[in-house]
């Protein structure tokens, strides 16, 4: 067990190192640009090679990565080009707002979803017309669209809702609410899409395999078949659905955050790549690579632990 | 051994598959078995299930590869033969496998199904066409059949069209790896006079693998029985499945259900005294009754729960 | 389900499909929604294509006389916006930015996918380790973050972007595309056509591609509508040259100025809108088409009856069941409906064992289910009556049939494994049916399932008490199923081909071990099998059915000795018996005879 985990750290590593690498060389292409854009367009070509000996630019790609990841492993993840802030505070300050975002729009999608999924897998008629109108109307518009309109409906022309801005949850529970109300609906939206469809097929498969039939002819209650048996076995294709959709709502976040003007993970990560803020990108691209590896990592034990049969503990 | 020059000779032939899991050791299905089949001849194979005969079947076709041992076909070495070499083969060695499903792509026409091996074989569109006709009336299948798709077809119908896919190169040997366990027993009658009709007017030689006594002994000339992946008798096919001398294949003989109420109980009851010959601990028993085979239920020993691998067929 | 237990037999198939026919483009064609949806993406590209005609202004040229113009202004046929240029002109151009933007990213996803999925999906081996491990790297790459990330790279060009959108979609392809190629793999006729000398190429072309096309369209359908989605959203942002006219720079535009002029928001949105869910939609129908009818949820529910039962409510004393004129049907995907069972009447008396012997597609399970009250949700029961114990069945709802089930009737089905809840213990599934019926506090119903598994003969009941299902082997198996069902010691067993996934050695216990438990339950047993020798070995009287009718009843041995139908004549002549043995000996053929023609 521990050794399982150890191996899929270590393979962790290997990849963190590998993208972080990739992304260094890609961006490496266009260091030039990044000096002259912190001195702004003022400035002459001395003080822009200056602030590049500075930087370290110069040197080749191969020195500077070996450079950066000898100070990320002494905990030194490098400092903001234009704020000078460290990278790690940078980017943890920003990662309360996305995740607070991300996860209670999971945790929403996901019980409505299993809840749907299993309705329409079991009662079949108009609560399975419902639940497939539902995922396919989640699939027609993309988030911009949606978030657009609530915005447009709700916030500006109804008032309900702050069109924009952010109020952490520790400062004022009722602010934090709404304003992540409108966010959260957005993503919520496209959870359900994804994933109670998903639920209702892995139902559907699950209440027509023969051990159905085995225990309904024993006499078991068809809640205990569904629920007990039915929604056990459909459990671990839902977990890598929703592990998929945690991710994709971390990286779809992006959008919405701008729409909403919050000061998150993904708008930091865009205003970050257009000023070419190396070490902010590459604290990003790491920590996105780590929090991937995690989820996969995370959701291979549950699975492991969910199937018998590839039980590793 | 046979009566006719050897076609096919299986020399001490290893198979292993990879263990399941991570650092697992290989798990040896075969372990040195030893066959040979003449040209004209029928070998039924008979065996439960995991006791490797289709391996057997699989590695002649190069579809496993063996870990040890030779097998040759007429004369020539065959046993790691690559790619070119297979491609020759195929004119010479061909497959009806079990499952008349999942045997022919649903994706394709029969028509498609029967060409694609005469077309790899350098035969031009317009002649495979005419040759499918010609394969087609051979199992007793209408002419249009050609244009159909294979889910049109019943069991029976779809395992013809196999047989005419093995027949469409001419071919001097034909695995039959179980061609008729998934059809119903009339199909299954109609289908197996259709092998052996093909069989004395071509002179093809069939390796006729099965886990029915009863199947095998219409078909073959002689018999081989496998058991754990050894072969324990081999003979001529009135012999083997009526007088058997090892007491594996006797026990196999005794508990095939037999369709005579009268002479199945006389066997049951024939069979129940062997188990208690061998629950008696008689060397004989033990040493001939490698599973241990019981059927008091309430006298049942360890020797059942030990029973080797999944008891279920089919076999894939 | 019902499907697996009762495959046509060889005369029914014949006709049985030609009907489904149809070609997957014909059922597109006749699907309204398919055909309102590609009207309206084919509308909406011919809008674009005709762009340079259609519209009077360049869409970045802008007129101080135009700034939010409104809709009608002449030559401004929705308006200008706040830079003064026209609103219509950028909407057509824009379309041409999504359309570009949808078949770039869709063209790599699918040739990436498509490639690398055949070559992992089929190779296997240190190739699949290879493929799987790349596409676990793109799927690593935070998708939106990257494209972000690599701003600097791109420029911020659409198409450069999109050109890496599509490998971060590729993994989507990517993973469709190998499952079903290792499926195929698996198939026989891959391993014929390798036996046939096919070359791995072609073998890829002819024979896995087909399977694997319809899937790869579809997915296309909803990689562009993605694709377009990512677009417009990255334009959103500000990405990108202003140069180029695109609906979600539009909408950015317009959402700024919303409080100027509301409308100047809602045409773009519209459009994407319109774009998007038509694509959507038309992918859906192309779904259908090509896949053919996806999995309908089923409830569980007793069988529907239609008509209430002929009651010939006499001399059914001795019987245990009295199956009297069952009639049953299912509807056929063409509207019609498809009768398997023809008024069935069987008696069951207690204490012995019947066989229903039939080919598949007779009906036997058919009528075996029907006692049980356990069939697909969409048979309907025409006609007829089952009474046990002079109790009606039919029209039983669900919750009184459990109180039925497992009591008084059981069930021993044909799949041990597959009949066995994976993710649950032995024990607790037995202890779970010995609850349901008995009542019993759990420990006790516990000490009850261990006595049960070593009363069929477990030699370890502990042991197989506390395994998962698939630790044990097939005849084990067979043997827990066999404990649960007489844990109630039930009045009636139905035993669905309980032997025929075993081997023969197995089955000959395991027909031992019912006799055994029959005699010292005095149960009834219904013992469905296609196997004559196993209707020898246990049955006491013999029913044969043939398409949906019974059509002899008799004691087995004079059966056996003197059948009276045709067709159970047939069936017993085709038994290969020892007296089938083959004697003669390998014949050589001349050369030239050899090989068909």
């Amino acid at each position: 067990m521990l050794q399982y985990i150890l191996r899929r750290l270590a393979t962790a590593l290997v990849l963190a190192l590998l993208v972080t690498f990739f992304t260094f060389w890609l961006l490496s292409s266009s260091f030039d640009g990044v000096a002259a854009n912190i001195l702004g367009p003022a400035a002459t070509s001395e003080a822009i090679e200056a602030l590049q000996v500075q930087l370290g630019l110069d040197r080749s790609v191969v020195v500077q990565y070996f450079d950066w990841l000898g100070g990320v492993l002494t905990g030194d993840f490098g400092n903001s080009y234009f704020t000078s802030e460290p990278v790690a505070q940078a980017v943890g300050s920003r990662l309360g707002v996305t995740l607070s975002l991300v996860l209670v729009a999971l945790a929403i999608s996901v019980v409505i979803s299993v809840a749907l999924g299993v309705l329409a897998a079991s009662r079949a008629g108009a609560v399975d017309r419902l639940s497939q109108a539902v995922s396919l109307t989640g699939h027609l518009f993309p988030n911009l669209l949606i978030a657009i309109v609530l915005v447009v409906v709700f916030a500006v022309n109804l008032g309900w809702f702050p069109a924009t801005g952010y109020t952490p949850l520790a400062e004022n529970p009722g602010r934090w609410a709404l304003a992540i109300t409108l966010p959260v609906i957005v993503l919520v939206i496209n959870g359900i899409a994804n994933m109670a469809a998903q639920v209702r097929g892995t139902m559907i498969g699950e209440l027509q395999k023969d051990y159905v039939r085995t225990l309904r002819s024993r006499g078991v209650a068809t809640r205990s078949i569904v629920y007990r048996h039915a929604l056990r076995n459909a459990a671990s294709p839902a977990l890598v659905v929703m592990s998929l959709e945690f991710l994709s709502m971390f990286g779809g976040a992006l959008i919405i955050e701008n729409v909403f003007a919050l000061p998150g993970f993904g708008s930091f990560a865009f205003n970050s790549a257009l000023r070419g803020d190396v070490p902010v990108i590459l604290g990003i691209t790491l920590f996105s690579v780590l929090l991937v590896v995690s989820i996969n990592l995370l959701t291979d034990l549950i699975n492991g632990w969910l199937n018998p049969k590839a039980r590793l503990f | 051994m046979t009566a006719t020059a050897p076609l096919l000779e299986i020399d001490d032939l290893r198979v292993a598959f990879p263990g399941r899991g991570f650092r697992a050791r290989p798990i040896e299905v075969l372990h040195g078995v030893s066959l040979t089949l003449g040209e004209g001849e029928v070998l039924g194979l008979v065996g439960e299930s995991g006791s490797g005969k289709t391996t057997i079947g699989r590695a002649t076709l190069g579809l496993v590869a063996a870990s040890g041992g030779t097998i040759r076909f007429q004369g020539e070495d065959i046993t790691h033969a690559g790619t070119a070499q297979r491609r020759a083969l195929a004119r010479d060695i061909q497959v009806v496998f079990q499952d008349p499903y999942s045997s022919l792509n649903p994706a394709l026409t029969i028509e498609d199904i029967l060409s694609e091996p005469l077309i790899v074989q350098g035969v031009t569109a317009r002649d495979a066409r005419a040759r499918v006709l010609g394969l087609l009336d051979k199992v007793e299948l209408p002419k249009d059949a050609g244009q159909r798709l294979p889910r049109e077809f019943s069991g029976g119908q779809r395992q013809r069209v196999a047989i005419a896919r093995a027949l469409a190169p001419g071919p001097k040997l034909i695995i039959c790896d179980e061609p008729v366990s998934a059809l119903d027993l009339s199909t299954q009658a109609l289908v197996l006079e259709l092998l052996m009709d093909i069989q004395r007017e071509t002179g093809v030689s069939y390796l006729f693998i099965s886990h029915d006594l009863g199947v095998v002994r219409h078909v073959s000339h002689r018999v081989a029985v496998i058991y754990q992946g050894d072969i324990v008798e081999t003979g001529r096919a009135a012999t083997v499945t009526s007088t058997p001398d090892h007491p594996y294949t006797r026990r196999l003989l005794l508990a095939s259900p037999v369709a005579d109420p009268v002479e199945q109980r006389r066997r049951r009851e024939e069979r129940h005294r062997m188990a208690l010959l061998a629950d008696g601990g008689t060397p004989a028993g033990q040493q001939g009754d490698p599973a241990g085979e019981h059927d008091d239920p309430n006298q049942v020993s360890g020797a059942v729960a030990g029973w080797p691998g999944p008891a279920i067929r089919p076999e894939a | 389900m019902s499907e697996a237990q009762a495959p046509e037999t060889e005369t029914e198939t014949e006709a049985a499909d030609t009907t489904q026919r149809r070609s997957a483009f014909g059922r597109l064609i006749r699907d309204p929604q398919a055909v309102i949806t590609a009207t309206i993406l084919v509308v909406i590209v011919l809008l674009g294509l005709l762009a340079p005609l259609l519209a009077q202004h360049d869409p970045n040229e802008s007129a101080l006389s135009a700034v939010n113009a409104d809709p009608g202004t002449p030559g401004y046929l929705l308006g200008g916006d706040q830079s003064g240029r026209d609103i219509f002109a950028r909407l057509l151009y824009s379309i041409n930015t999504s359309v570009l933007s949808g078949l770039i990213g869709t063209s790599v996803a699918v040739a990436v996918g498509l490639t690398f999925g055949l070559i992992g999906g089929y190779f296997g081996g240190r190739t699949r380790f290879a493929t799987e491990w790349l596409f676990n790297l793109i799927m690593t790459f935070p998708g939106l973050l990257l494209l972000i990330v690599l701003l600097p790279v791109t420029g911020g060009d659409f198409r450069a972007t999109m050109l890496i959108f599509g490998v971060l979609l590729a993994p989507g392809v990517y993973r469709i595309v190998r499952n079903l190629t290792v499926g195929a793999r698996n198939e026989l006729y891959v391993d014929a056509a390798r036996v046939s000398g096919l070359s791995s190429p072609r073998i890829l072309r002819r024979q896995v591609m087909p399977t694997v096309r319809g899937p790869v369209i579809i997915s296309a359908a909803f990689l562009t509508g993605s694709a377009i989605g990512v677009q417009s959203g990255l334009a959103f942002l500000g990405l990108g040259s202003t140069e180029v006219p695109s609906f979600g720079a539009m909408i950015a535009d317009g959402f700024r100025n919303y409080y100027v002029d509301p409308l100047q928001f809602v045409w773009p949105a519209a459009f994407l809108g319109v774009l998007t869910s038509a694509l959507v939609l038309f992918g859906n129908s192309l779904r259908d088409a090509l896949a053919g009818a996806r999995p309908k949820a089923q409830k569980i529910a007793a069988p529907s009856v239609q008509a209430g039962s002929p009651a010939s409510r006499g001399e059914a004393g001795e019987a245990l069941v009295q199956i009297e004129g069952l009639s049953l049907s299912y509807p056929t995907p063409s509207g019609g409906v498809k009768e398997v069972l023809s008024g069935v009447s069987l008696a069951i008396r207690p204490g012995e064992t019947l066989g229903l012997v039939g080919e598949s597609g007779s009906g036997k399970s058919q009528t075996a289910f029907s006692v049980l009250g356990l069939l697909p949700p969409d048979a309907v029961i025409t006609s007829g009556s089952i009474r046990l114990e002079g109790r009606e069945l039919l029209g039983l709802r669900e919750r009184e049939l459990i109180q039925v089930r497992g009591r008084a009737i059981a069930y021993v089905p044909q799949e041990p494994m597959s009949n066995l809840d994976p993710s649950f213990t032995i024990g607790a599934q037995l202890v779970e049916g010995i609850r349901a019926t008995s009542g019993l506090p759990r420990a006790a119903a516990g000490k009850r399932a261990l006595e049960l598994l070593d009363h069929v003969g477990i030699p370890d009941p502990k042991r197989v008490f506390s395994s998962y299902p698939h630790q044990i082997s097939g005849g084990m198996a067979q043997r827990v199923l066999i404990a649960g069902a007489v844990a109630s010691r039930p009045r009636l067993l139905i035993a669905d081909e309980p032997t025929t996934a075993l081997d023969v050695t197995i089955q000959a216990e395991i027909l031992d071990l019912l006799r055994d438990l029959q005699a010292e339950m005095g149960m009834a047993i219904l013992m469905v099998t296609h196997n004559f020798g196993v209707v020898a070995d246990i049955c006491d009287r013999i029913a044969v059915m043939q398409q949906g009718r019974i059509v002899e009843t008799g004691e087995v041995e004079a059966v056996f000795r003197d059948p009276q139908h045709p067709y159970t004549r047939m069936l017993l002549d085709s038994i290969l018996d020892e007296s089938h043995v083959r004697t003669d000996s390998p014949v050589l053929v001349a050369p030239g005879a050899e090989g068909p023609r």
